[in-house]
């Protein structure tokens, strides 16, 4: 065997295609995740949308034993989690796009996360206390 | 900006205006829009879990000439997001990406989600007025 004619045309170490996580260590999740709740959104988005024309004019009752329902507390739930998720990705990549000052871009990820956190705790123990209380 | 001594590329004031660029501007806008509108989602929630009152004054604000326009643009925010994430979804699978096609499917969703607007908003003024 003539090893002469050996020609290295890639430096990387195996392991590093193997895992797939590429420069930023993540590989495709977040693109993944992005796609993912934006599918379940199609669905989520047009039920909410119903619900809501469903509701127009309704008295108090009427819309808190429509939410009560179990279906319809579950899908909120589910509404809920997956719209803040997808809008807290969303905004991640507009502000790693436009925001170059790297401390400012670090203060607007952790501050978009924290609200988004914030605003789906609240909105299922919103739906929790609808449903679960008479 | 990090370092502006580098040569910078051109930026959208030197292209000329075309569905495709207007379409992801518009997408990332109506984005940034319905995330702002998650407050408003979170606010009916609380307020209809507070109580009669808290509810009726969630509908009173909502119900009112700022807040119906509010709600015409969030709406419309909605869809067109609704409509062009639909089209980069079946993109994502690899279709559509010839221009004529890619320039016709940018021109559909935003029609689409000026139909889908206009009907909704029919039901919602046909169907009783304010909310």
């Amino acid at each position: 065997m003539n090893t002469d004619k050996v020609v290295v045309t890639d430096r990387r170490h195996p392991i590093k295609i193997a895992r797939g996580l590429g420069s930023a260590y993540s590989g495709v999740h977040h693109w993944w995740v992005q796609r993912v709740t934006a599918a379940a959104l199609v669905i989520l988005g047009i039920w909410f949308v119903i619900l809501v024309l469903g509701l127009l004019g309704a008295d108090y009752a009427t819309a808190r034993t429509t939410l009560a329902r179990p279906w319809n507390a579950l899908l909120m739930i589910a509404f809920v989690l997956t719209m803040f998720w997808h809008a807290a990705l969303g905004l991640q990549v507009v502000i790693e796009d436009y925001v170059h000052t790297r401390w400012k871009e670090v203060f607007a990820l952790v501050a978009v996360y924290f609200l988004a956190v914030v605003g789906a705790l609240a909105s299922v123990l919103a739906v929790l206390r609808i449903a679960l209380t008479p | 900006m990090a370092n502006t001594q580098r040569p910078l590329s051109p930026h959208i004031q030197i292209y000329r205006w075309q569905a495709q660029m207007v379409s992801s501007i518009v997408h990332r806008a109506t984005g940034i829009a319905l995330a702002i509108g998650t407050v408003v989602v979170v606010c009916g929630l609380l307020k209809l879990a507070g109580g009669e009152a808290s509810f009726n004054e969630f509908r009173r604000v909502a119900g009112s000439p700022i807040g119906m326009l509010l709600m015409l643009g969030w709406s419309w925010s909605l869809f067109y997001h609704l409509c062009n994430g639909i089209r980069h979804l079946i993109q994502d699978g690899g279709a559509g990406y010839q221009i004529t096609q890619f320039v016709r499917s940018s021109w559909l969703a935003a029609i689409g989600s000026v139909v889908l607007t206009v009907v909704v908003w029919a039901y919602v003024l046909s169907a009783g007025g304010a909310a």
